[in-house]
């Protein structure tokens, strides 16, 4: 067990080596210039754009800039962001606590709805139940969550005259403003993914339905809620596990637009401005982190499968 | 050597070089800063959009206007515009205006001596030189976008704690308007010599706000700077309110929703026709509006290293063919676009009249001869279908209405013209390299003035580097450029600058603006003690700002 833990781990380095340089190569091949972008619509001098290109090192051959960049961060440091010069570390450290908060909220929010729902709908399989469940789910999956979270948005302002806080209040200042802040965005985000989750459970616990076991238990007569709870839901659990850690994976750097709608200071936002900047450093710190967040997630979601299912081990 | 009767000629040719600066207010909502006889009222916090970041805190190296709106309020200038009428430069930490040496090459400038930097240090004429060095002879390593704006300047000397001396080496029409540039803040000499880099990080002015805090991504946060020099009329302290925060809010749906739901009281750069209407209508009661031309314009740029656009006739047909005063009457319903003007703002000092510019290809209000001409010259120049790429950004205000009325106007000629959208990065890079047909370029000034507005159009392997689009080396017309710089009398130099327009937008067609921008700004009517101008960078230092109760 602990030869497969250190295995996993250990292969996390040349995973996430593999996106540094595909994400090093694939930046410099897109057209633009942090530079020229600095300084866009102004009368400024060539001269000017030069030295500044010079300043942040964009002048030199690209092997010689991934080197150092790849230097800095065997030494821990992932260098300052070219556009503020600020450290990346510090400005990822302003956003992470409200991307993760926001996705836990959204995971809490999308569980509480979609596993129970879900295993509604399988246990009253083609009743109305079931397709006012399919309908809800289906809706989640055709709407686009920065869209309901804009009409949220309008919808309380023009019946409560109220709206999000526009200034994100870590929880431990005031948990009140905090929740104030990420209920609409989490409900909005959530509601997306509680219906990718939902199709999941439904499934996958119709499939286990079906199964000998569960046959078994109810021909020895124990009763149908602890079928379903004790034997056909956690077995049917392990997909839905891994959907919902994926997309809790997602929800660290992904939530762009939905973050733009509600002006959160995230990850999505301020990986979409590193792009938009052609902020090299930080868009490879920021590809890094969320690559490692993927394969820290995967390799939980292979810890938990444990924990759900007895059969698996791993040596 | 320096007489009362220069000064108030200096202040004359200031007059004059801002009139018509003025905006006009219109639209909706209420209309005035602040109603008649109202006094000013102290305390609060404004609350305001700012709608981008900057690199860096240095205003001597940044260009954009979101380092000015959170960060302007920390600092003074030499001189600035007077915020109860922006046509006018007034003395900040100057004690009065320049005086001038009747060869116009020596300008000597009396200080305050009672100005402090927010550590508690007094501000004497070694700030002040070691700043303006700093912006006119940058290091090696310092970067000085503006520094080509102080060409003319030779030397820059403190005879006396208040007193500091700039020797020109050519008398310079636009030099004294200049030392009011808000990019030019008063940084103080000891830190610079410690650290000549110190300001891109860290603040420290002479301005009515202290810095507090700055959380990238969200917000910046000001207060009241207790020891700053500047009174009102009256005899009170400035500024009136106990402090700021600047919210960053980038999109737009997000910046409106702020402003209806009493978040923030107002955004300095402009909203849409769409969004100012949809904000009165939600807040009937509570907004008020100011709206002004804008010196900020989009120019089309045929790139005359490609063919056919080396050829006169074409890029000529390319502006006979817009009719902008149709233009104007639709765009201006929908987007942040209103004027019909030249390489000058229309309505500002050195603009043409009316009659004049309408003689200008492509100025005609004979949009159908126009049309007619247009297509006779691209059949003369071989290329009756002349079909290309039009570059543009992905920005849609004003970019994408603006460019979809022109390739209409094109389609009208038997030009087919496809929409090349590129996001901005990759925009600016085709546009450096040349690496286009024609292309939707812009620009955005502080001030109406000639060397500014025609900085684009010098000589592209010359003073044009890195500006000029168009590509083209034209000594002639660099002289006419340098001719109206030197020329100190505003009248000649306007009609200096009319001959520019006639030779660089129809003679030669090199490049020529479609409409100038229209600044639209719905608030909080609880805001007062602020005048829209004709530009969003000046008038930014909130001094004068102050809360009504409501």
């Amino acid at each position: 067990m602990r030869r497969y833990v250190v295995g996993r781990l250990l292969l996390m380095i040349p995973t996430l080596v593999g996106v540094a340089i595909l994400t090093f190569v694939i930046m410099r091949a897109v057209p633009g210039d942090i530079v020229a972008l600095q300084y866009a619509g102004s009368t400024v001098p060539q001269s000017v754009i030069d030295e500044q290109r010079h300043i942040l090192g964009l002048d030199k051959p690209m092997w010689n800039q991934f080197t150092d960049w790849m230097g800095q961060i065997a030494h821990g440091d992932l260098g300052q962001s070219l556009w503020t010069g600020h450290p990346v570390v510090e400005e990822i450290q302003i956003r992470l606590p409200l991307s993760i908060e926001l996705a836990i909220l959204a995971t809490l929010f999308a569980v509480a709805i979609a596993v129970p729902l879900g295993v509604l709908a399988a246990v009253r399989q083609d009743s109305w139940v079931d397709y006012v469940i399919r309908v809800f789910s289906i809706g989640g999956l055709s709407m686009p969550s920065f869209w309901i979270g804009l009409l949220m948005v309008l919808f309380t302002i023009t019946v409560f005259n109220w709206a999000p806080p526009l200034i994100f209040t870590p929880i431990t200042e005031d948990p009140a403003a905090n929740l104030a802040g990420l209920i609409l965005p989490a409900i909005a985000v959530g509601y997306r993914y509680s219906a990718v989750s939902m199709r999941m459970t439904r499934s996958t616990v119709l499939e286990v339905l079906r199964e000998d076991y569960v046959r078994t238990a109810r021909a020895k007569g124990v009763r149908e809620s602890v079928v379903v709870m004790r034997h056909a839901l956690r077995n049917a659990l392990l997909p839905v596990v891994t959907v919902i850690s994926l997309e809790f994976a997602f929800l660290i750097g992904g939530l762009v637009v939905t973050e733009q709608v509600f002006n959160l200071n995230g990850i999505g936002k301020l990986l979409v401005d590193a792009v938009a900047h052609r902020d090299y450093t930080m868009i490879q710190s920021l590809v890094l982190l969320l690559a490692a967040v993927f394969v820290l997630v995967n390799f939980a979601v292979d810890m938990v499968y444990m924990f759900l299912d007895p059969r698996i081990r791993y040596a | 050597m320096v007489t009362y009767r220069r000064v108030a000629a200096l202040s004359l040719t200031f007059a004059l070089a801002l009139a018509a600066c003025s905006p006009k207010a219109t639209g909706g909502g209420s209309q005035t800063p602040a109603p008649a006889g109202e006094q000013p009222r102290p305390g609060g916090t404004l609350t305001f959009i700012v709608n981008a970041e900057p690199p860096s805190y240095d205003g001597h190296r940044e260009t954009t206007f979101a380092l000015l709106h959170p960060i302007a309020p920390h600092y003074s200038t030499l001189y600035k515009f007077d915020p109860s009428d922006l046509t006018k430069v007034i003395p900040d930490v100057a004690a009065a205006m320049p005086d001038v040496s009747s060869d116009k090459l020596t300008y000597t400038i009396k200080l305050r001596t009672d100005v402090k930097f927010h550590d508690g240090q007094k501000m004497t004429s070694d700030d002040v030189v070691a700043t303006y060095q700093k912006i006119i002879f940058p290091p090696t390593g310092v970067l000085s976008p503006r520094a080509g704006a102080y060409a003319a300047v030779d030397t820059i000397t403190n005879p006396a704690p208040d007193q500091l001396v700039f020797k020109l080496k050519y008398p310079s029409a636009s030099f004294a308007t200049n030392l009011a540039s808000p990019w030019n803040f008063i940084y103080s000499a000891a830190k610079l010599k410690t650290d000549i880099h110190w300001y891109e990080k860290n603040i420290d002015g002479t301005g009515p706000f202290i810095y507090v805090s700055n959380t990238k991504g969200a917000d910046w946060v000001g207060k009241k700077n207790p020891d700053y020099f500047g009174k009102d009329k009256s005899g009170t302290q400035l500024p009136y309110l106990d402090g700021y925060k600047a919210l960053v809010i980038t999109d737009a749906n997000a910046e409106v929703n702020a402003i209806r739901s009493k978040q923030a009281m107002i955004e300095f750069r402009g909203f849409t026709p769409q969004q100012r209407d949809d904000l009165s209508r939600a807040l009937p009661n509570d907004l008020a509006i100011q709206e002004a031309p804008w010196i900020c314009v989009n120019y089309i740029v045929p790139n005359t290293k490609v063919k056919p656009f080396d050829d006169v006739r074409v890029r000529q047909a390319l502006t006979l063919a817009i009719d902008r005063y149709a233009g104007s009457a639709s765009l201006q319903k929908i987007t942040i676009v209103k004027d019909v003007g030249g390489l000058m703002r229309p309505g500002g000092p050195f603009a043409q009249a009316d009659a004049d510019l309408q003689k200008i290809a492509g100025y005609s209000t004979d949009a159908a001869a126009a049309k007619t001409k247009a297509k006779q010259l691209l059949a003369d120049a071989g290329v009756p279908n002349l079909s290309f790429k039009f570059l543009n950004r992905n920005i849609t205000t004003p970019y994408e209405p603006v460019a979809l009325f022109v390739i209409d106007q094109w389609k009208q000629v038997g030009i087919t013209a496809t929409h090349d959208v590129k996001e901005t990065s990759a925009y600016q890079a085709d546009l450096r390299a040349g690496n286009f047909q024609v292309a939707l370029d812009f620009n955005c000034d502080f001030l109406d003035e000639p060397d500014l507005q025609l900085a684009k159009f010098w000589s592209a392997s010359g003073l044009g580097k890195g500006l000029n689009f168009a590509y083209y080396d034209d000594a002639d017309l660099d002289k006419m450029i340098d001719a109206q710089s030197r020329e100190t009398d505003p009248a000649k130099r306007k009609t200096l600058v009319a001959g520019i327009e006639k030779y660089a937008m129809d003679t030669k067609a090199y490049q020529y603006p479609v409409l100038w921008w229209y600044r639209i700004i719905p608030y909080l009517n609880v805001v007062r003690g602020w005048r829209i101008g004709s530009n969003h960078y000046t008038n930014q230092d909130l001094e004068t700002v102050w809360l009504a109760q409501k």
